[in-house]
């Protein structure tokens, strides 16, 4: 018997391994997706047209996901500067022609689909790094610092210029997990650090529009403007607050169902989870991020190559910034940023985009080659 | 400087590895704080938001009562509420109200009137309540506002039920009308009873019984969501609906005594006399009460109040008129009461009046050659108006007493209907004149008086009570609109003027002459049907030196005597009375008389007598 049980436990693992899949990060996206469609459902209420587009998202998105499994690792290094420069150039296309929303220039419509190139970047980002660095010795000389830098730092400043802050400052920091991961020296970080703190003053008098230094004030004191930019931030703390540790039920939650909440199914959707699912649905939610994360802290730890581990790592924290920025920005301890909280929040492009990284993930994980 | 490199896969994976480990730390302290902020507003800041989140989500809203409607006697609908469809704003969800108004300006019709109304209303409403802009929505309109309504912060499409009066204009004054609540009245009344009410009942029946007609609000609470539209109802108070009331008007009676008048300035009351009920008040012209009840327009409503035939004044309640000789019969019976004159008493009458030391007679108005010949009694003088017969009795009776009994019958006093605004009228007395003018009292007033001129003043209203409570034989008779309220009738209580009978019946002898007599002023409207006691009237307009001639002519329209006439019927078992005027109408008997006629007919075809009477 016992020995039954390992042998069946070895060929389903030798086959998931033949078919390149890796099966705790399959369950674990099944049960995030589960998840996130049961709240994208309540959030978007009537509108099932929502629940439909995310599920074909989340289908095609997997099957890509698995198809991007399939290729070797090596196949998706040698690939990696070309998706990065096509990035870049979708980039600079939003820039000239793309279509915008609340004073954002954020989509290139293509007719069929609106995509978003900078969601595109939160993974051609650390990849590009990653590919740059895992060249040539590791830690990185200071020149090579210096050159991963401006590779993150092009398309930071192409979204940043969209204007979109929040996914400026977050591709930024995919590029910048790859170099910490890399083994970059830990003058360097305290030096960046040091500038950070510096520039933030230079920053909020220069740097900074109106809307977002004002996304800042709400942080601190939402009733300052309760009706315009202390809104979302008021009925957001409402809706989590009043859903206590139970929750009042699915579909149930008046701040979600009456409109109260802004933006209830992308940027804000966790509000939704937090009132109609309470704490405990919170709990559970972050639950699953923290599996998912360490699977992939796991993926990285194990990868046969620098690159896989790069990319594997950045991917990892990235993901973790995701989550934490987007509930903290909606629970009121992060300023007000455009991030959605990923495979819950809708979202088309994201959802593919990051299948597509999961795709690379189980690449990493199943790869076997030697540096 | 020195610069490590490591080369072997192993140091690198370690180094990796290391900064892995490093993030995942930071990572689950992160992730901490998020569970630690999560807590806090879950669990510590729960009851706090859970208030916060019912405060957004739920609204107490006032509920109107439905207004008491108001019945005839015999139950037909004088003041209903139909349903209609209303647009209403609440004003602390548009934001920019005036960039709204410009937006549904755009969807429906909107006039400056209902702007400024809606202006007004939205000074004094409640906060959260809705304020009425447009009223009666047509198909179309409420269609078109239903489908751009979300696009409308604060728009809100309400049933709401308007008042109506089906019978318009015959009941304008009597049942009166509801309009918007002005800024003196929103001053004086409770707020809390007109929370949800943006109407009040400002003439007639609607206003003297605002208080029952109200209603208690009831309450609800809703749920809404951010744009304040209402998702579901959690739980509702009903409202007390304002009482029902049943009027003593016959609306048959009131709707002929308004055909009857119609295209002249007039008024005619009719009272059923056991009751003091009121059967039939009417005024002409008149107006459409309808035209009030949403907010008049200014044009319309300049129009009716600069009308020179001014149709929004209620001539039967508050029209003051010389009485003319209608009140001769009561004068005639004051002398009989008070023993200044026996049944047996005549004049001489050759057409003029002298009094000692005054240069200057008193013409007899109805005769114009000769007078009315010797041996006049009071019956004569009743049947024929007979000026000098009365000018001689009561200079002998005197002010004082026929004052006093004058007020005993309704004259110079309310008579303390359930309606607004009742004029008092003037019955002159040598107190009242030097309270009043500050001068004496001469014998010349006491003529004058004692043919309804001079200061004589007095309404429809009263000259109908004085009828009834002489064709009562001095019952005090008390008039009324209202009858019952929710079926429960009102109390009128009864009171008694003590006259001696055989007075009484010479005197309803005598006014059963007016028309049945060979001579009767009113002898043109002398049925077989049924008994008519009655007595002709007129009222002069403009006073005429007692050398002149009235020539109609050269008169202006404006200026002819007015015409009178004051009846009851039928004499031996009096139920109703009446008395009316016809402005400018010239002759009691031709003008004034048949109007009466044709209205007991009706009232004797409509109620046939109780128990039959010999000879009736």
């Amino acid at each position: 018997m016992q020995r039954d049980f390992v042998r069946r436990i070895d060929t389903s693992a030798s086959r998931s391994r033949r078919l390149h899949i890796d099966l705790p990060l399959l369950a674990l996206l099944a049960l995030l997706a589960t998840i996130g469609l049961l709240v994208l459902a309540s959030a978007a209420g009537d509108q099932l047209s929502y629940l439909k587009r995310q599920s074909v998202f989340l289908l095609v998105g997997t099957v890509v996901m698995v198809a991007v499994a399939q290729f070797p690792l090596r196949f998706w290094e040698r690939w990696t500067i070309a998706f990065y420069l096509a990035g870049i150039i979708l980039l600079g296309l939003v820039l000239l022609v793309g279509v915008g929303a609340k004073g954002a220039q954020r989509w290139l419509d293509l007719g069929v689909v609106r995509i978003q190139p900078s969601e595109l970047m939160k993974l051609s980002v650390p990849m590009m790094v990653a590919s740059f660095l895992h060249h040539r010795a590791i830690p990185p000389t200071a020149l090579e610092v210096f050159i991963a830098l401006v590779l993150t730092a092009i398309p930071a400043a192409l979204i940043l210029v969209q204007p979109d802050l929040g996914t400026a400052l977050l591709i930024f920091s995919s590029g910048l997990f790859a170099l910490f991961l890399a083994g970059v020296a830990k003058r360097y970080i305290v030096g960046a650090v040091g500038v950070a703190i510096v520039s933030a003053p230079l920053a909020w008098l220069y740097l900074l529009h109106d809307y977002q230094r004002q996304r800042i004030v709400t942080l601190f004191d939402p009733s300052s403007d309760a009706l315009g930019s202390g809104w979302n931030i008021i009925q957001s703390q409402i809706a989590i607050g009043s859903g206590g540790l139970a929750g009042k039920g699915w579909r149930q939650g008046t701040q979600s169902q009456l409109d109260f909440l802004p933006e209830s199914h992308t940027d804000f959707i966790i509000a939704v989870l937090a009132e109609e699912f309470g704490l405990i649905g919170v709990l559970v939610l972050l639950t699953v991020y923290l599996l998912l994360i360490l699977r992939i802290g796991f993926i990285a730890a194990n990868a046969a190559s620098v690159f896989g581990k790069l990319v594997a790592g950045s991917m990892a924290l990235t993901l973790f910034v995701y989550v934490f920025v987007n509930m903290g920005m909606v629970a009121g301890i992060l300023p007000v940023v455009g991030v959605p909280l990923p495979f819950v929040s809708y979202g088309g492009t994201a959802v593919l985009t990051l299948l597509f990284g999961f795709g690379i993930l189980m690449a990493i994980a199943t790869d076997k080659a030697k540096n | 400087m020195e610069r490590r490199v490591f080369i072997q896969p192993e140091t690198i994976a370690a180094l990796v590895n290391g900064r892995l480990l490093f993030a995942g730390v930071v990572a689950l302290l992160a992730i901490a704080v998020l569970v630690v902020r999560y807590s806090h507003l879950q669990i510590e800041r729960h009851h706090d938001f859970v208030t916060r989140a019912d405060n957004n989500r739920i609204q107490v809203r006032q509920v109107a009562p439905p207004r008491g409607l108001i019945f005839d006697r015999n139950g037909l609908l004088l003041a209903e509420n139909r349903p209609s469809y209303s647009l209403s704003v609440v004003v602390q969800r548009a934001g920019d109200i005036d960039a709204l108004l410009a937006k549904i300006a755009q969807i429906v019709p909107l006039s400056q009137t209902e702007i400024s109304a809606f202006r007004k209303s939205a000074r004094r409403a409640a906060p959260y309540q809705p304020v009425s802009l447009k009223y009666r929505l047509s198909e179309a309109e409420h269609a078109r506002l239903a489908v751009a309504e979300h696009q409308l912060d604060g728009v809100e499409i309400t049933a709401q039920p308007l008042r109506h009066y089906p019978l318009g204009e015959a009941f304008a004054h009597v049942v009166g009308y509801v309009g918007k609540i002005n800024d003196r009245e929103a001053a004086t009344l409770d707020p809390s009873h007109y929370a949800a009410i943006d109407s009040i009942g400002k003439s007639g029946v609607e206003r003297y019984y605002e208080s029952l007609l109200l209603g208690e609000h009831g309450r609800e609470q809703v749920e809404t969501d951010a744009r304040g539209r209402v998702m579901q109802l959690l739980a509702r108070e009903e409202p007390t609906p304002g009482a029902n009331l049943m009027l003593s008007l016959d609306a048959r009676l009131q709707l002929q005594a308004y055909q009857l008048l119609d295209g002249q300035r007039g008024a005619l009351v009719a009272i059923d006399i056991a009751s003091g009920g009121v059967l039939a008040m009417a005024s002409t012209p008149s107006f459409d009460p309808n035209a009030f009840v949403t907010g008049i327009s200014h044009n319309q409503y300049n129009a009716l109040i600069n009308s020179p035939d001014k149709p929004m004044f209620d001539r039967a309640l508050r029209g003051q008129y010389p009485p003319g000789s209608t009140i001769k019969p009561l004068f005639g019976l004051v002398a009989l009461q008070e023993q200044v004159i026996d049944q047996h008493y005549t004049i001489e009458d050759n057409g003029f009046f002298s009094l000692p030391n005054v240069e200057r007679p008193w013409r007899d108005w109805n005769y114009k050659t000769g007078g009315h010949g010797s041996r006049v009694d009071l019956a004569e003088a009743i049947i024929e108006s007979c000026d000098v017969f009365f000018y001689d009795v009561s200079i002998k009776t005197g002010i004082d007493a026929l004052a006093a009994y004058g007020e005993k019958f309704a004259l110079g006093i309310k008579t303390g209907i359930d309606l607004p605004g009742e004029a008092a009228g003037i019955m002159p007395s040598a107190q009242w004149k030097r309270q009043r003018l500050n001068t004496a009292w001469f014998d010349g007033d006491t003529i004058n008086a004692s043919i309804g001129q001079g200061f004589f003043l007095t309404t429809p209203l009263q000259l109908a009570v004085m009828t009834a409570r002489i064709a009562s034989r001095g019952d005090l008779v008390t008039p009324f609109v209202v009858d019952a309220s929710n079926g429960v009738q009102f109390d009128h209580p009864h009171q008694q003027i003590e006259i001696a009978k055989p007075h009484w019946d010479y005197l309803h002898r005598a006014m059963q002459d007016v028309i049945e007599g060979q001579h009767g002023t009113a002898r043109g409207i002398a049925t077989d049907g049924y008994t008519i006691a009655g007595k002709t009237g007129t009222a002069q307009v403009i006073s005429i030196a007692a050398d002149e001639q009235y020539d109609r002519d050269e008169l202006d329209q404006r200026q002819r005597d007015h015409a009178l006439f004051v009846a009851f019927a039928p004499v031996q078992q009096p139920r109703i009375a009446i008395a009316l005027i016809v402005e400018n109408g010239e002759h009691g008997s031709s003008v004034a008389a048949p109007i009466a006629r044709a209205l007991l007919d009706h009232y004797m075809a409509l109620y046939p007598a109780p128990s039959t009477v010999a000879g009736g």
